[in-house]
């Protein structure tokens, strides 16, 4: 169980890999499968995530109402070392926040009474690696935690999106807070490699218990593990014959 | 070979009498041996799965056991893991629908519907009105279907076998609707971004208005087979209690929470394709236990009724399909002698006409569309709760990331909560009460 993402299928498969390189797709296919060649020319910020832009007040419809709320529920001082962005697209928000600041925000979230999101509909991950948009770096870090919170009581929902790095995944688990949130942070982390400290027993949840890496970060290949049964080994359905 | 009698048996006192010597056979002499609770506990850990019969598919429970009473119970999920998620990131938009449909293979329609309505909700479009109704039409089909499977495996796990075959009977007139309406039992593929794949065929809405004829006798031949039954009472009473609390504690949403007495139904809580106009209610009940969710899955399928009622009275004559060619899928399907196929008059233009029209099928059958990056959460109401779709687009013609917030994986978290201080027994009336499906919960 390592937390270099497919670091060792990438080692394997790179060897083996024309180019030295490291391959992605089912059957060799690479990019967009654009066949214009007019793709290439957009480029765009991916899910709105890694992009740096924030949205200025006011956000219009319930936004407004829930983040000042929200200031007002932990101090204006927290609210901004806590959020340093809001997006606001598609009629949805989402509070960029800052991971030593997370367990604050969301108690006052699902406790406070202007608040009250007491229902924890998701936490999943999304990794922007390679995406197209700003270069994954240190400053813009590639994974993200991201948590969607619904107000049973006002009908209103939220995103909060908490980003790290590969290198440093964590983030404080909300289990304590959402007790739902215990198989959504267990399957982040299987996926993703995600760790929520605090977690009460961050094990594997859909992967097996030895499984090597995390399969849904992006450098991680799509049906290109051998699977092994009785002892003999089934080779990946890419490499059993030449499909180019 | 000869097995000597006259020693002393431990198990067997004896005595003479005048017809001869009398044993008594009894239990074992643990109690006399050991004296009785040595260890003072008599801890008992019990597999269950993931092969059982009764555990709803590859659903793997370990419970610890004193005498008939769980202790704890974990749960134990994986084993139908297929990486839909991850594959869908190496597909079009289009195809994508190909892969949601498979993930919670009882209500498959569910998944398509969320999964066009996140698209589209990123793409800024809407269906037109027409693929809207028919879209509705469809899930509550669906939802009926999944909910007689829903009591059918309950009554296959509590016992009541005649429960099991009636419910896979009445829902094969659905499947069969289905298959007529989208050429497949399951699986369909039918909603797709912009629209469905083909309109009603002809005959259809005739066939669903026969079903609704049909239907509400069989819905009360499930209530004298079931609810007034006194076994099927005891079994479902008070088990597997989870009171609203513990329920949005846990994210449990769907039939448990209803039963738990909170009306909480997205469908008019956050109505989506137009769900506000249609005139249903959203069955309750204050049980919190197997019998009320067992109650409340029964009054659905009545609801469910109203609403294809109501959309069949609305369907007007229309197109079902964006008009936007840069999305709509280019291939019209027709009947032709052979089977459904591509319709010859689209083959015939394409081949025979216009080479413009074959490289805009071409790059849009094998390309795809482009969908403006972003990131929507779409929730819709799936027989089992909340069905979420996190969907993110970095502006190409592939998902980027598509997370499914899966009702059942979320609701099955609650079986210790339901089962934990309870009878064996009743862990399988807990978890069948979920009405967990595995294909949902491990993706």
């Amino acid at each position: 169980m390592s937390d270099d993402g497919g670091a060792g299928l990438e080692a394997a498969q790179g060897a083996a890999a024309p180019g030295g390189g490291f391959r992605k797709g089912a059957f060799g296919v690479s990019g967009s499968g654009d066949t214009s060649g007019f793709g290439g020319l957009v480029r765009v910020e991916p899910g709105g995530a890694v992009s740096l832009h924030s949205t200025e007040r006011p956000y219009g419809g319930y936004f407004d109402e829930v983040t000042d709320a929200l200031i007002e529920a932990v101090g204006e001082a927290t609210y901004a070392a806590g959020v340093p962005r809001v997006l606001v697209d598609r009629g949805e928000i989402t509070y960029f926040v800052v991971r030593e600041h997370l367990l604050t925000l969301v108690q006052a979230l699902r406790d406070d009474d202007a608040l009250r999101f007491e229902l924890c509909s998701s936490v999943s991950g999304v990794d922007y690696h390679d995406s197209g948009g700003p270069v994954a770096t240190p400053e813009r870090p590639r994974l993200h935690a991201v948590y969607h919170l619904t107000s049973m009581t006002y009908r209103r929902r939220i995103r909060l999106e908490v980003a790290v790095t590969a290198e440093d995944p964590h983030v404080p688990s909300v289990a304590r807070i959402y007790p739902t949130a215990d198989w959504h942070e267990r399957e982040t982390f299987d996926m993703f490699g995600i760790v929520f400290d605090g977690h009460p027993a961050l094990t594997r949840i859909l992967m097996p218990d030895d499984w090597d890496g995390h399969p849904q970060r992006k450098a991680y290949p799509l049906g290109g593990v051998p699977v092994e049964y009785h002892d003999a080994t089934i080779p990946p359905p890419d490499t059993r014959r030449s499909y180019r | 070979m000869s097995t000597t009698y006259n020693q002393a048996d431990p198990y067997a006192g004896s005595y003479d009498t005048t017809e001869g010597r009398i044993y008594t056979v009894t239990g074992g002499d643990w109690d006399a041996t050991f004296g009785a609770d040595p260890i003072g506990e008599e801890r008992l850990v019990v597999n269950m799965g993931p092969q059982h019969p009764s555990t709803h598919g590859v659903l793997r429970l370990v419970l610890d056991l004193e005498g008939e009473t769980v202790t704890k119970a974990r749960v134990v999920i994986g084993y139908l893991h297929t990486g839909i998620e991850k594959n869908t990131e190496y597909r079009t938009w289009t195809q994508g629908t190909t892969f949601v449909t498979r993930m919670d293979y009882l209500a498959p329609l569910f998944n398509e519907a969320g999964y066009c309505l996140a698209v589209e909700k990123l793409l800024g479009i809407e269906a037109p009105q027409r693929a809207q109704t028919i879209r509705v039409l469809v899930m509550e089909l669906n939802r009926i279907a999944s909910h007689l499977v829903a009591l059918a495996t309950f009554g296959m796990e509590m016992g009541a076998l005649t429960g099991m075959t009636n419910g896979f009977r009445e829902r094969e007139t659905v499947l069969d609707l289905l298959e007529e309406i989208t050429g497949l039992r399951m699986n369909h593929a039918y909603i797709r971004p912009g629209g469905l794949a083909q309109d009603l065929p002809e005959g259809a809405v005739e066939h669903i208005r026969e079903f609704l004829k049909v239907m509400p006798a069989r819905v009360a031949d499930f209530h004298k087979l079931l609810t007034g039954q006194p076994i099927w009472q005891r079994r479902l009473k008070d088990v597997g209690y989870l009171d609203v609390t513990g329920c949005v504690a846990l994210g449990v949403t769907g039939p448990i929470l209803r039963a738990a007495g909170l009306p909480w139904d997205l469908r008019k809580v956050e109505p989506y394709l137009g769900y506000e106009t249609y005139d249903f209610e959203v069955p309750t009940a204050d049980t919190a236990d197997a019998w009320g969710r067992y109650l409340v899955r029964m009054a659905e399928v009545n609801e469910s009724m109203k609403i294809i009622e109501q959309a069949l009275d609305r369907l007007e004559p229309g197109p079902v399909m964006v008009e936007d060619r840069k999305i709509a899928w280019p291939a019209q399907l027709s009947l032709g002698a052979d089977g459904m196929g591509n319709s010859l008059d689209h083959v015939r233009h394409i081949m025979g006409q216009s080479m413009e029209a074959l490289i805009h099928h071409f790059k849009l059958v094998t390309e795809g569309f482009r969908v403006p990056a972003g990131q929507v959460y779409l929730p819709i109401e799936s027989p089992r709760g909340e069905l979420g779709y996190h969907v993110v687009s970095d502006g190409s013609t592939k998902p980027w990331r598509v997370h499914v917030r899966d009702p059942s994986f979320v609701n099955l978290q609650a079986t210790a909560a339901m089962s934990e201080g309870g009878m064996i027994a009743d862990v399988i009336a807990a978890v069948a009460s979920i009405d967990p499906v595995m294909g949902g919960v491990d993706r």
